[in-house]
């Protein structure tokens, strides 16, 4: 069978498992459209955050960024699972505990506060669109690239499918397909690296082959060092990310990010209990693990293949442009991979240094999707791939679009408008409001912003200096009172939105870009994505200035704290 | 209300201890000691890189597995579990 028909039969198989799952799990109340009656067993709340948290990117392109930064793409491995163990221990049994649907509703009852509740569903609308989008694209490259069919059309067809499981299943039906989803995924990342670490190293366990040798009895990560330095790039297993002090806070911010995303925090309400809420972050992490350490080595070994398929240390060995394989061909037609003469030797020489550089556009994302194809794996891998691919942005977009939906229907209607509403009226409500951010998601899939490229960002920018904060420092400080949360809030978003937007312009256009004499990075030298860690310490610091000099929190909110803090019913 | 006192102490000095953990396997060897612990090898990676990109992640599991049991004795032991 040829490689589209494979493709087809696989995504179509997926996407009748995923409205199968649909029309089976239906949410016949609130609780089990928010929280999916309160009782999924904690390794299945696991399997499904795991999946809920690995997104297109973390599938596609996350490997391709360590391919070629190298030692400094370290960040996004530490920083996208440490996240899990602040999550498990500062925020997720407690917030159990407490048993509100929706993370403003927490942050309402524990600073007694609508104004808090409306900042904190401003935060997090912001946050979970901006990171939707990047799904919402995903979805359509992966339809276009692999099905041949328009981007639109792909989009329409991945949006229904949303669609379907999601208005008809709220959280229950999410959660049983992100089940799904992630099995399907794991697979379809497993099954090329495990192909290719047994190709060069001889051992089947990506993990190990990365600190194995190679057929010449050389270590695979020496040799990779060797032959990137060789062509002028930098050490592979040294090279840094800007600084230290960057990687540190840019791991940081990624870490009380990820802690503080509404979209996972949600995921933990859906367990019986406080215990199973412990433990469901150990599971969510054993499989968020798997492929998290599976990546490095694909990085590596997908790099060291580029590398000695182009270009060989010794220029006379270098590949002619008219003996390229086939995938080369593939991928030079999507306009990811582009080679240019310059010397015009008929050879590609592949550089570090940009003047003789013929390699002019080795895109990152093409690592993993390229892979089995390198490795010369059967059609059945690659069609596998691409039906993992789409698992990863479908179920990341799922729970994204849950949190907004139901931080519109159960915190801004119920909560702060219309408190009358029958439970009937609300679950009519939260199923509109489905539809409505399904509809505004694909509206900014048809017509990416500008600033969809910055916008990851901003995603965890705000997650780290507005959501984390206020959670944790309402679970374990009786101090801190309504005026100090609205404050610190408000303060450690404004602090990481200014220095974002005076170095990428206001909303991400450029010409608004202010301040524009002062040097890149200026403070310590961080980059803007790596910001949102020095927002959360300004959130921390406001929020306990203020509240020394303001009232102290009524004695029925001290109470509240003491019953979130132990597990037992009282 | 002093055993739940109790009980928070706990809770909150095994969190500590924890954290320790976390921030010394990341932070500490996977980036500010990394160039001296890359001196030291284990199998084909230097050390600090494997700590970087393995062994932190490895550790954070073991972590979070570790405190849900010690955090489940403690419960029993204070009579707060459900």
């Amino acid at each position: 069978m040829d490689l589209q028909t494979l493709t087809l039969l696989f995504v179509g198989a997926t996407f009748a498992l995923y409205i199968g799952i649909a029309i089976w799990a239906r949410a016949s109340s609130t609780r089990e459209f928010y929280v999916a009656g309160g009782n999924i067993h904690p390794i299945a709340n696991g399997m499904a955050t795991a999946a809920d948290w690995m997104s297109a990117a973390s599938f596609i392109s996350m490997a391709g960024l360590i391919a070629f930064y190298g030692y400094g793409g370290s960040i996004f491995l530490m920083g996208w699972t440490g996240g899990y163990v602040l999550l498990a221990m500062l925020l997720a049994p407690y917030l159990r505990k407490h048993g509100s649907f929706t993370v403003p509703e927490f942050i309402s009852d524990r600073y007694y506060s609508k104004t808090a509740r409306v900042v904190a569903v401003i935060c997090l609308i912001i946050a979970s669109i901006t990171y939707v989008i990047g799904q919402m694209k995903g979805i359509g490259v992966a339809f276009s690239r692999f099905l041949e069919v328009d981007y639109e059309t792909g989009l329409i067809t991945g949006m229904s499918i949303v669609f379907i499981y999601a208005v008809m299943g709220g959280m229950k039906g999410i959660t049983y397909t992100q089940i799904a989803q992630y099995v399907i995924m794991i697979i379809a990342y497993t099954i090329p690296a495990i192909f290719i670490s047994f190709m060069l190293t001889g051992n089947p366990i990506p993990q190990l082959g990365l600190g194995s040798t190679l057929a010449d009895g050389t270590y695979l990560l020496d040799k990779l060092d060797l032959i990137v330095t060789d062509l002028g790039f930098a050490e592979y297993t040294t090279q840094s990310r800007l600084s230290q002090t960057n990687m540190f806070v840019y791991t940081l911010s990624l870490m009380i990010g990820t802690a503080g995303l509404p979209h996972v925090i949600m995921r933990f309400f859906t367990v019986p209990t406080v215990k199973a809420a412990r433990e469901s972050a150990g599971w969510a992490l054993v499989f968020i693990a798997i492929l998290y350490t599976t990546a490095p080595a694909v990085s590596a070994m997908s790099r060291l293949i580029l590398t000695e398929t182009i270009d060989q240390p010794k220029a006379e060995h270098n590949l002619a442009y008219a003996e390229r394989p086939s995938w080369f061909k593939n991928w030079e037609a999507t306009g990811l991979l582009k080679f240019e003469d310059k010397n015009k030797d008929g050879l590609i020489q592949y550089t570090g240094d940009k003047t003789t550089n013929e390699m002019v556009k080795v895109d990152r994302d093409i690592m993993v999707l390229a892979n089995p194809e390198i490795a010369g794996l059967p059609n059945w891998v690659i069609a596998l791939v691409a039906a993992g691919g789409l698992a990863a942005a479908l179920s990341t977009a799922a729970g994204l679009l849950l949190a907004i939906a139901s931080a519109i229907s159960h915190d801004l209607l119920k909560g702060v408008w219309h408190p009358e509403i029958t439970e009937k009226q609300e679950l009519l409500a939260s199923r509109l409001s489905m539809i409505g951010a399904i509809a505004l998601a694909g509206y900014f899939g048809f017509h990416p912003p500008d600033f969809a490229a910055g916008t990851v960002a901003l995603a965890f920018g705000l997650a780290a200096s507005s959501i984390f904060p206020v959670l944790m420092m309402g679970i374990f400080s009786k101090k801190i009172n309504k005026e100090g949360a609205i404050a610190g809030m408000l303060s450690g978003i404004g602090v990481t939105l200014l220095y974002v937007f005076q170095h990428k312009g206001i909303m991400f256009v450029s010409s608004t870009s202010f301040l524009g004499d002062m040097s890149p990075n200026w403070f310590f030298g961080i980059e803007p994505n790596a910001f949102g860690a020095i927002g959360a310490m300004v959130n921390f610091t406001v929020a306990y200035a203020v509240s020394s000099v303001t009232a102290k929190i009524p004695k029925e909110v001290e109470a509240m704290i003491d019953n979130i803090r132990i597990p037992k019913a009282h | 209300m002093s055993s739940n006192n109790d009980y928070w102490k706990a809770n909150i000095s095994l969190i500590l201890k924890c954290l320790i953990i976390w921030f010394c396997v990341s932070y500490l060897f996977g980036i500010v000691l990394v160039e001296e612990l890359n001196n030291l090898r284990l199998g084909g990676y230097k050390l600090g890189f494997w700590f970087a990109q393995q062994g932190s992640i490895y550790t954070f599991v073991v972590l979070v597995f570790y405190y849900a049991k010690k955090m489940s004795d403690i419960d029993k032991r204070f009579n707060v579990d459900e």
